[in-house]
């Protein structure tokens, strides 16, 4: 499998007036193409800052990353702009770039009918239920015909029921446009259920603390059918020490 | 919405809408026609003084007068003032709200002087103005401005910097330039915030064309003045 981003050494400073603030001390990891992998770590550790330096967000102030194929990004909140209509929302992306094109509005058409949002593209955000919403920002991202998607915990807004429904929904997706994915959360089972290997890291300043390769030894795995491996809660247990969380 | 079947609900529901709508509208209008009625009767029974506060038959002999006493020539005079004030007053508050926008240097440099500038009494400035301007259209025309500037300039200013970050964030992660964020994102977010400033606008130019024809004018409604003599 070829390394489709690989990160060595990254670290970052932020200035503020009162300090200076260690965020991420020498972060190294790879992602392979088509695989999946989830970074997790204790809440305020850096996790997004480093998905926001991978995706030119932001600066990093040491160390390299090597991306060899175009990245997608999608945030917590779906951000659809409730002025436009589905489908002027989901061409934002190519409009931005100026790669409107009729090839590009058709890929973007049967990626609507293929996701079931076809019929819905005359209306307008509000009119839309939260998962459906996800999904047309996912179409989004999806039309500039990325290769590696970044999640940054792009499902948390969602109530939990919605939520597995549209983290199923969104891996086979993604599976099925051979998207390789970098996935932030701050949910151990949600990291579990998506992914190929789940990196750990520790609190500020974030090191990585280990890397977990999970494999339930299943065909035809998803995030849900997964969850009734036995592996599953040993895979939580694990991690959940890991992460050594006091209140 | 192109909706082909409508359902009995969904017709009863626009039904309701529009009877709310036509409500609304009613209720206004009965308003007005309320107020001009009992000011009539009230006048005419010598419950208020007419003398002073005049009254609705006489100000309507006094419109159909036009001619003898050229109301509507001035009429015509404070309309072109106060719509020259209205929109360079927004064109120039909007352009220079972009260029704090686009520039966080020159937002913080300017922010003291337009605190000082706002809470200016601008009336004062009327006789500088003149001697400045000239007495005559240009100088009431700057009055306008002189009111209606400052407060565009800070309330969309203030419309831009609250727009939602993640929507920005959003059009980022695009790649989007400056100039995109602010005509994709920024602008089209606060399209109430334009409507808003339009309104209060529109009044504030008002009330700087008549004070400004208060000082110099030649000509024009100086609405108090001229209405209430020639209704008297």
């Amino acid at each position: 499998m070829k390394k489709v981003l690989e990160l060595q050494n990254v670290s970052k400073k932020y200035q503020a007036k009162n300090g200076e603030v260690d965020a991420l001390k020498s972060i190294s990891f790879s992602v392979e193409e088509g695989e999946f992998v989830s970074i997790i770590g204790p809440s305020g550790c850096g996790k997004s800052t480093l998905l926001s330096i991978i995706a030119g967000l932001e600066p990093k102030t040491d160390g390299q990353i090597k991306i060899t194929t175009p990245i997608g990004y999608m945030l917590q909140k779906d951000s659809l702009l409730e002025w436009r209509n589905i489908y002027d929302n989901v061409m934002f992306g190519l409009e931005i770039s100026r790669k409107k094109t009729k090839e590009s509005e058709e890929y973007v058409t049967n990626l609507l009918k293929k996701y079931g949002l076809y019929d819905f593209k005359d209306k307008y955000p509000n009119q839309l239920s939260g998962g459906m919403r996800q999904r047309a920002a996912l179409i989004r991202t999806l039309a500039i015909n990325p290769k590696i998607l970044l999640l940054d915990e792009a499902f948390s807004a969602l109530d939990y029921q919605t939520r597995i429904m549209v983290t199923n929904d969104i891996y086979k997706i993604l599976k099925n446009e051979n998207i390789t994915a970098l996935i932030v959360t701050h949910d151990i089972s949600e990291a579990i259920s998506m992914s190929d290997r789940v990196v750990v890291l520790t609190k500020r300043p974030a090191t990585v603390k280990t890397i977990h390769s999970i494999d339930f030894e299943m065909e035809s795995r998803n995030p849900i059918n997964c969850r009734e491996s036995p592996k599953f809660s040993k895979y939580f247990d694990t991690i959940w020490k890991e992460l050594d969380v006091h209140v | 919405m192109y909706e082909k079947n409508i359902s009995e609900d969904r017709k009863k529901y626009l039904r309701k809408i529009k009877k709310n709508k036509a409500l609304v509208i009613l209720t206004q209008i009965s308003i007005v026609i309320l107020f001009i009625v009992g000011w009539e009767i009230l006048a005419n029974q010598g419950i208020i003084d007419s003398f002073i506060t005049s009254q609705p038959s006489r100000i309507f002999d006094t419109f159909l007068n036009l001619s003898s006493n050229d109301l509507l020539m001035h009429l015509g005079v404070t309309l072109t003032e106060t719509l020259i004030g209205f929109v360079t007053g927004v064109f120039l508050g909007v352009f220079i709200a972009i260029l704090l926008w686009w520039s966080k240097f020159l937002a913080k440099v300017a922010e003291p002087f337009l605190v000082i500038l706002n809470s200016l009494p601008k009336v004062a400035l009327g006789p500088v103005i003149i001697v400045w301007v000239g007495a005559g259209m240009g100088a009431i025309i700057t009055m306008g401005l002189a009111i209606s500037l400052i407060v565009t300039i800070l309330e969309i200013l203030n419309g831009f910097l609250n727009t939602d970050k993640e929507l920005i964030k959003m059009a980022k992660t695009f790649n989007a330039t400056k100039l995109q964020i602010l005509t994709k994102i920024v602008i089209p977010a606060n399209i109430s915030t334009f409507f808003n400033s339009l309104k209060v606008n529109i009044g504030l130019s008002l009330v700087g064309v008549i004070t400004g024809e208060f000082l110099v004018s030649k000509a024009g409604l100086r609405l108090p003045n001229c209405l209430w003599r020639s209704s008297i």
